[in-house]
């Protein structure tokens, strides 16, 4: 069963389209990214998805079915803008939050101190969360969506505002939850972190999709014909190089349509160059981005 | 256990710990009990009351008898001097003049080392009846001085339509708990729309509502919303009823007099609890469609303020009702949904409700809730996720129009 099947949905506000005609599946234990820049209509499809939002046309389903109160329980959402009951204690807000999903208060009480206790948060429990730091309330909002272990967690921007530590903190959360089967979206502009942690990605723009796929599968494809070699010494002639482009700490060797970077390796290797770095060049997903988003304007 | 269950008791235990809450319940029996307290000290009748003694200077001559009227004493100077010096020395509170030409001219001059706006009532009463009486002592018997005095005692019986004396017999009495019970009501009302289209702004401007309907459908959250509010409005008016008949009692030993008299209205009950539910879910539906459409707490308060304060209208009116009960203004005000709460108990109070207007108000407002509850449940679903931007009345009703 996939987690979430999206079908052709469209929405527009106000004669502006803010999504058009996007479909997409997200199977159970994959990362998935949605990506795209500020604006693209990620957190529209992310609302219409957890059923905030209405689309105009196209359908949803979640965990094989239509949205309903069973469905919401098996869910967890981080939304783009995070936001508490500022008076309320963060143990009193978690369990109220888990309640909402469907938990008694003892096992939330005892799945909240597990968390805490894990993401070092366990000292604060009793503060209030106005007495924490942004980045404080945004692990305990993290808490919030997956402490009644949902099957299907959606996450809008969750690293924006985190500082390193906790940033890996969350990757290794997120890492686990995969490895536990848990279907997981991940919506944000940052592509370093997509390129880390997905296994498929969505790309938009405008609402639209751009790319949409196995993330190596996208990568190999916009892979170009070059490799990257960082070596000590003189390189010298090499066959099969069109052309040499040095960069500051490599060179980029442009290759002919017929030689493979291996060949180009063997026949370094042959000639005995002490070599550093050898990568075959593969253009990150924000070259790729704007590659894409450059052909379709 | 249920998600509008849940919600309910969040918001109910929310509410009854918030500061606000807490002071406005325990403010209103706390300033009946100081309005008891200054009601004492500035009554002048009360048992505490000092006897006082106040002096007149007699130039027109045969002014000697009932010196004693109730607890002023009068006190008689042969001489304007003598008088003044009493008055400084503090022999007496006061003084007044009975000048040769009082007959013809009914001056009286008064002196005083206090700065009034005029003669106390009591004061004034006490030198006329002294003046009455002595002007017509030995002339007319004892009895007719005492009823040109007080000439007229009215005792007004209401009979039924059979001709036998009503069980409800009306009067003051019978309007002060309808009265105070509807000033609690409107302030009840008051406080929790308010309350209401804070909590939604709140979750709004917070993001928080994303959260919250990733959980739950929007009508279990407006649900859990309102009755939670609700309850805790409830728990409010109940604190203020139940201290009322104790501070009332505390009046009546202190005060006495009127407030014995103070009798429930029938069906005042049942009608009260009638009204304070359907008040509330009207203003709590309007309420909600203002949260809906306002971006934050601050935008949506001062439009809320607009339908709030007219739950005040009735007691600004009140003391026209007073006196002409049977002006239209009242069937309005009774009918139409937003002063209707207040206005019901008034006039209950005062002459008693037809049955037809009764049943006219309920189903207005009746209706009214279905109709703001319908309308505020589709703006609720079309602008709840509008931060930052009020929509236009003209995007308002277009959308209302389209759903």
């Amino acid at each position: 069963m996939l987690a979430v099947e999206v079908s052709h949905i469209a929405k527009s506000f106000a004669d502006k389209v803010v999504v058009n005609d996007l479909s997409f599946s997200v199977a159970q234990g994959e990362i998935f990214g949605l990506i795209g820049p500020n604006g693209a209509g990620k957190t529209t499809t992310i609302r219409m998805m957890m059923d905030i939002i209405k689309p105009d046309s196209g359908d949803v389903t979640i965990l094989g079915e239509k949205l309903n109160e069973a469905t919401k329980n098996r869910l967890g959402y981080l939304p783009e803008e995070r936001g508490l009951y500022r008076k309320l204690k963060v143990l009193d807000s978690i369990v109220y939050l888990a309640s909402l999903k469907g938990m008694n208060r003892h096992s939330a009480e005892e799945k909240a101190d597990e968390l805490l206790n894990r993401t070092g948060m366990l000292p604060h429990k009793a503060k209030k969360i106005e007495e924490l730091s942004r980045g404080m309330g945004q692990i305990i909002q993290f808490i919030v969506s997956v402490i009644h272990d949902p099957e299907l967690v959606v996450l809008d921007e969750p690293f924006a505002g985190l500082d390193p530590v906790n940033t890996e903190l969350l990757k290794g959360m997120l890492a686990d939850l995969r490895n536990q089967g848990k279907a997981i979206i991940l919506s944000t502009h940052q592509m370093n972190q997509v390129e880390e942690l997905c296994d498929r990605v969505l790309m938009i723009n405008n609402g639209e999709n751009v790319l949409y796929g196995d993330l190596g599968e996208i990568k190999a494809r916009y892979r170009g014909n070059s490799v990257l070699l960082d070596f000590v010494g003189e390189l010298g002639e090499v066959p099969g190089a069109t052309g040499r482009r040095t960069h500051k700490s490599y060179t980029e060797l442009m290759l002919d349509g017929k030689t493979t970077p291996q060949q180009v390796l063997a026949h370094l290797m042959g000639r005995g160059t002490v070599i550093n770095r050898f990568e075959v060049a593969t253009p990150s997903l924000n070259e790729i981005f704007l590659k894409e988003v450059g052909k379709k304007s | 256990m249920n998600k509008t269950l849940l919600i309910f008791r969040h918001e109910f235990r929310h509410m009854i710990k918030r500061k606000a809450f807490i002071i406005l319940t325990l403010i209103v029996p706390a300033l009946i009990l100081i309005g008891i307290g200054i009601f004492q000290l500035v009554s002048p009748g009360g048992p505490s009351v000092e006897a006082t003694a106040i002096g007149y200077v007699d130039e027109a001559g045969g002014f000697d008898q009932s010196t004693s009227q109730g607890y002023i004493e009068l006190v008689h100077f042969d001489a304007l001097g003598d008088a003044t010096a009493a008055l400084i020395n503090g022999g007496v509170s006061e003084y007044f003049v009975i000048p040769s030409d009082y007959l013809s001219t009914g001056v009286i001059n008064r002196y005083t080392l206090k700065r009034q706006l005029e003669a106390p009532p009591a004061i004034s009463a006490a030198i006329k009846n002294f003046l009455t009486s002595n002007m017509l002592a030995d002339k007319v018997p004892p009895e007719t001085v005492d009823r040109i005095e007080a000439p007229l005692s009215l005792v007004t019986t209401r009979l039924t339509e059979t001709g036998e004396v009503a069980t409800e017999q009306g009067g003051y009495g019978n309007v002060i708990i309808p009265a105070i019970f509807g000033l609690l009501l409107a302030l009840s009302l008051q406080a929790s729309s308010m309350y209401l289209i804070e909590g939604l702004g709140d979750e709004k401007e917070s993001r928080l509502i994303e959260v919250l309907l990733s959980s739950v459908s929007p009508r279990q959250l407006l649900t859990g919303k309102v009755l939670g509010l609700g309850a805790a409005g409830l728990v409010q008016v109940a604190v203020w009823l139940i201290s009322l008949p104790l501070l009332l009692n505390l009046a009546s030993s202190t005060i006495g007099g009127f407030f014995s008299t103070i009798q429930l209205p029938a069906n005042f009950l049942v009608l009260g609890i009638i009204y304070f539910i359907l008040g509330y879910l009207l203003f709590a539906a309007l309420s909600a469609g203002v949260g809906a459409i306002s971006p934050s707490a601050r935008e949506g308060q001062p439009l809320a303020m607009i339908y709030a304060m007219l739950v005040f209208v009735p007691l600004w009116f009140a003391s026209l009702l007073f006196i002409f009960p049977d002006s239209p203004i009242w069937v309005v005000l009774t009918i139409f949904p937003l002063t209707a709460p207040v206005g019901v108990m008034l006039k209950l109070g005062v002459t008693g409700i037809a049955d037809w207007e009764l049943a006219t108000s309920l189903s207005v407002i009746v209706l009214s809730i279905i109709g703001a509850l319908f309308l505020s449940v589709k703006a609720f679903r079309v602008y709840l996720l509008m931060y930052g931007k009020r929509p236009s009345w003209g995007d308002i009703i277009r959308s209302l129009r389209t759903g």
